[in-house]
């Protein structure tokens, strides 16, 4: 499979009036095209800091450090200077955020913010351009694209104007789409129906795409691969059936523990204890270390090595270490 | 990134075996640190504390306050004294601020003048608290039909043009301190009415919603304590920004011929007196009077601006 | 749209209706009053009064004729100078008073927006600093205070400017200067504010994620958004420039309207003072009413409130 996008020790820390926060503490993943990546994580972990890092869109004055490299088509666009990325942003990676009822402008028609992104990136006549709107509204399931254009967003319900989002992401064929949290503003049922229409989309045009989310069930449909993430770094990478069957870390083990499912019988849920550790001044160490069932003192001392437990499964965990097998042994645990 | 302390350990084989033994778990480690709870009031006081100029602007309000209380009496010399030798002197060692047409020292009549205008500017707005209060509050508290009508007419008197309505209003009663404040405040409590209306709809609001929960220990009386504070904040900033105005308005008039007549002197009548004076290089006249209503208003704006500041919600840490 | 607009209209109307009998009630109220027919005007005048005003008949007549007058735009003759009528004084003054408004608004909506978004493009900068501690002073120097000051030194100890009458170019730019700052700092500082709440709305993200460039971003996106509390703002600001006109006028002695109201309510010229009320009382609710609209306007939400229902 072709990369894409490679993510490597990618690192974010912004400067606030508490201090210093490290959000991003050594990230490296990557993105195979046409497949969907699912980033999960618990708010604040930094899975949209790490999205908003790819496209050089974090707010600029608050940004104390931003070092890794990000790998777009072999190229370092971490090292893009700002018209550079302006050169990209919609026009091969494309962002959908998360509120689509304040993602678009509301006095500006749907029409014109969709017109601008098209003549922003590509020398086309007024007609043709119209005819590109029409086309990817036709696309996102928009009913009578020519009337609708002309409407203001607040004429919209929300599933619709998430479609226009995506619309707006995909109109001039991107390579890479990241989708940040994209349903978790809207009803369920409306959240299956943009799902459809994310696969829709890549079985059509073959786009890539990065899903951002804290909902599994979610990432269940629609992923290909999982990466989760926890206080900055990422733990635990592997493919659908990987994450979900054969999970390793305790983190993802807590987390797919604490999601309901219908079939589970009372009693079941069994949530996470305790809450992520402050990010202006990390504990040495695997940061999950407080919370772990299964700590250990070589956890809290050093941050866990890298190991493959298949080509495309990856764990950063002690656990993984040989001599982990000896430490639990009185307890009796399966590890 | 390597986190504070962070062994220099490139290869697994550095760890000592010894370490791949289960932690012993510390309390403390799983549960964020929760912070103190201040109260309300000392919270907004600590965030106005903050804000410089608006500390600025109090401290110049309080001097001002005590100048207008005390000057006069400090003054070394007396307002009322006429003297026909002394006319139109610059600032001296015996006159700090120079005398006027009449041989009178300036720098007395400054503080008598700060006695009127910022009476004007008290008065006015704690007038216009009493009655905003009682219409605003009615309006709010019934509700309903009666609350339609009351808006109603404050709409219309609210788009009535303010300082037109003020100089007819003198024009008919005449000049002088009370017309002034009867003038200011006839129309004036449109604004604070809205404000506590809209208040005490809040409230309303939060004790409705309160009552229909069941929360067996809480009582509206203690719900009321906490939100109380929350509600006071626009009422606050309301008259803290009332005074500045009437003091201009009063100013205002002072310039159309319509203040406060003579003996009494605002510094409003006084910078008028002072502006003919201007071309004859007597600066003084003008500049006191100017200064210190300028200086007045600019003190209650930006403490009126720090206070909306600090007592803004959205705000608090 | 409509219903707005009639609303709106309705709601001007009655105001005007307001005013209008607010100013006849107060005018036959003072005592004192040629209305009131007291002896303290020449013979001559009292029956030209009794003619033009209809005094000697029911006060509900004369109420009448009063809003009549209104209506037809007819004054009737001032009492201080008979040669001259109300509308003769309207015709000469207003204009004069028009120029000078007009000015100052325009340089205060220019000047006050591209300050106010300077300073929340640099926020927390030099500029923002600077921009609003002149913003807070703006506001707080009366605009006549500001002119005594600017006339002190311009024109007394500079000696640069003229400080009188209206004659020439030059004798525009104080006037225009101590009527314009005060609401140029108003609209800087709530562009400032509006400009930095519209930076962090979620569409102003999206707007930097398509890859539009940021001067675009900022004319086509943000300005827009943060313009529209500005103007809410503008009739209130008419109105405070048309009153702060009175004054201004009067102290550089520039033959406005604002002159002769001044000048009539010192001489108690009761004709002048009711026409120039009533008028000025018009001109601005026809103001607000028009700001309303051009808000109606600007807004899709309530431009097509009606139209998708």
């Amino acid at each position: 499979m072709e990369k894409i996008l490679e993510v490597e020790d990618l690192q974010v820390s912004f400067s606030t009036h508490g201090g210093t926060v490290q959000a991003v503490r050594g990230v490296s993943f990557q993105l195979n095209k046409g497949e969907t990546l699912a980033i999960v994580g618990e708010s604040g972990c930094g899975k949209s800091v790490t999205s908003q890092s790819i496209m050089q869109l974090l707010p600029a004055s608050n940004v104390k450090r931003l070092s890794g490299s990000v790998r777009f088509k072999g190229t370092d666009i971490l090292k893009y200077s700002e018209k550079q990325m302006r050169k990209i942003r919609g026009s091969e990676i494309s962002m959908i955020s998360q509120d689509p009822m304040t993602g678009l402008n509301p006095t500006l028609t749907i029409g014109n913010q969709l017109l601008e992104v098209v003549k922003e990136h590509q020398k086309l006549f007024h007609e043709e351009a119209v005819q590109m709107v029409v086309d990817i509204l036709h696309t996102v399931g928009i009913p009578s694209p020519h009337e609708r254009m002309k409407q203001y967003p607040h004429q919209f319900s929300g599933g619709m104007r998430q479609r226009i989002m995506i619309a707006m992401a995909l109109i001039c064929n991107p390579e890479i789409i990241i989708a940040d949290e994209p349903t978790t503003a809207l009803d369920v049922t409306i959240q299956a129906q943009i799902f459809e229409l994310f696969k829709k989309i890549q079985r059509e045009t073959g786009v890539s795409i990065i899903l951002i989310t804290h909902d599994l069930g979610v990432v269940a449909q629609v992923a290909d691969r999982i990466a989760v993430m926890y206080a900055g770094k990422i733990v635990e990478t592997g493919t659908r059936e990987e994450i979900f069957y054969n999970a390793e870390h305790p983190y993802t083990r807590g987390l797919l523990n604490s999601v309901p499912r219908l079939d589970m019988e009372e009693g079941e849920l069994i949530p996470i204890p305790g809450t992520p550790p402050d990010l202006f001044a990390p504990p040495p160490g695997c940061p999950f270390t407080a919370r772990c069932p299964m700590a250990m003192e070589v956890c809290s001392r050093v941050e866990p090595f890298h190991s493959k437990k298949s080509a495309s499964h990856s764990v950063y965990c002690w656990l993984q270490d040989e001599r982990a097998k000896y430490a639990f042994l009185t307890m009796g645990g399966r590890l | 990134m390597q986190a504070a302390n962070q062994e220099k350990i490139r290869t697994a084989s550095e760890i000592p075996d010894e370490w791949f033994v289960p932690k012993k778990k510390d309390g403390h480690m799983q549960e964020a640190v929760v912070r103190p709870s201040i109260s309300y009031w000392r919270d907004v006081w600590y965030r106005l504390s903050k804000n410089k100029l608006a500390m600025l602007g109090l401290a110049v309000l309080i001097f001002l306050i005590i100048m207008a209380i005390f000057g006069p009496m400090i003054a070394p010399q007396s307002v009322t004294k006429l003297s026909l030798t002394n006319q139109n002197l610059p600032p001296s060692k015996e006159h700090w601020f120079g005398t006027d047409q009449l041989g009178r020292d300036m720098f007395s009549r400054t503080w008598y003048g700060a006695r009127i205008s910022l009476f004007v500017g008290f008065m006015a707005a704690i007038i216009e608290f009493f009655i905003g209060i009682i219409y605003g509050g009615i309006a709010g508290y019934k509700g309903g039909r009666t609350d339609q009508i009351m808006m109603r007419i404050i709409e219309v008197l609210y788009g009535l043009p303010y300082l037109l309505v003020v100089i007819l209003l003198m024009v008919v009663m005449g000049p002088g301190l009370g017309t002034i404040i009867v003038a200011l405040t006839v129309t004036g409590w449109v604004g604070m009415a809205r404000i506590v209306r809209g208040q005490v709809l809040q409230i309303k609001n939060y004790e409705f919603v309160m009552a229909s929960r069941t929360f067996g220990t809480k009582t509206p009386r203690i719900i009321r304590k906490h939100l109380l504070p929350n509600t006071m904040g626009p009422i606050i900033v309301q008259m803290t920004l009332t005074v500045p105005s009437a003091i201009f308005s009063e100013a205002f008039l002072s310039f159309l011929g319509l203040g406060v007549q003579a003996p009494h002197a605002s510094w409003g009548v006084m910078a008028d007196d002072g502006l003919s004076a201007i071309l004859t290089g007597q600066w003084w006249r003008l500049f006191f009077p100017a200064f210190f209503i300028s200086l007045t208003m600019f003190a209650f704006n930006v403490l009126g601006d720090g206070l909306q500041d600090a007592l803004d919600p959205k705000l608090r840490r | 749209m409509a219903r707005y607009i009639l609303k709106r209209l309705a709601a001007m109307v009655v105001t005007l209706w307001v005013i209008t009998t607010l100013t006849f009630i107060l005018m036959h109220a003072i005592p004192g009053s040629p209305f009131n027919q007291e002896r303290n005007t020449s013979e001559a005048v009292q029956q030209n009064l009794k003619a033009q005003y209809h005094l000697d008949k029911p006060m509900y007549v004369q109420y009448l004729y009063y809003l009549k007058s209104i209506v037809l735009f007819d004054f009737g003759p001032s009492i201080k100078q008979p040669s001259q009528t109300v509308n003769d004084m309207l015709g000469r003054g207003f204009p004069v008073s028009l120029e000078l408004g007009m000015t100052a608004l325009i340089v205060a909506i220019f000047s006050g927006i591209l300050l106010g978004v300077f300073a929340a493009l640099k926020h927390n900068g030099v500029i923002d600093y600077l921009a609003m501690t002149f913003a807070v002073l703006g506001i707080s120097i009366p605009n006549f205070i500001l002119a005594t000051l600017l006339i002190q030194e311009f024109a007394v100890n500079l000696k640069i400017l003229p400080a009188a009458t209206w004659t020439s170019p030059s004798h525009m730019i104080l006037p225009t200067a101590a009527l314009a700052v005060s609401p140029m700092a108003i609209i800087a500082r709530l562009t400032r504010s509006s400009m930095l709440e519209v930076l962090t709305q979620d569409y102003m993200k999206t707007a930097r994620a398509k890859g539009l460039s940021p001067v675009k971003i900022v004319i086509k996106h943000a300005l827009r958004n943060a313009l529209m509390p500005v103007v809410t703002i503008l009739g209130t600001l008419a109105a405070s420039i048309l009153t702060g006109s009175f004054v201004i006028e009067k102290i550089f002695a520039i033959p406005g309207m604002g002159k002769y109201f001044v000048e009539s309510i010192n001489n108690r010229d009761y004709p002048v003072i009711m026409g120039t009320t009533v008028f000025y009382s018009i001109f601005l609710i026809i103001m607000l009413f028009l700001v309303d609209i051009a808000y109606g306007i600007l807004d899709p939400r309530i431009k097509l409130h009606k139209k998708e229902q």
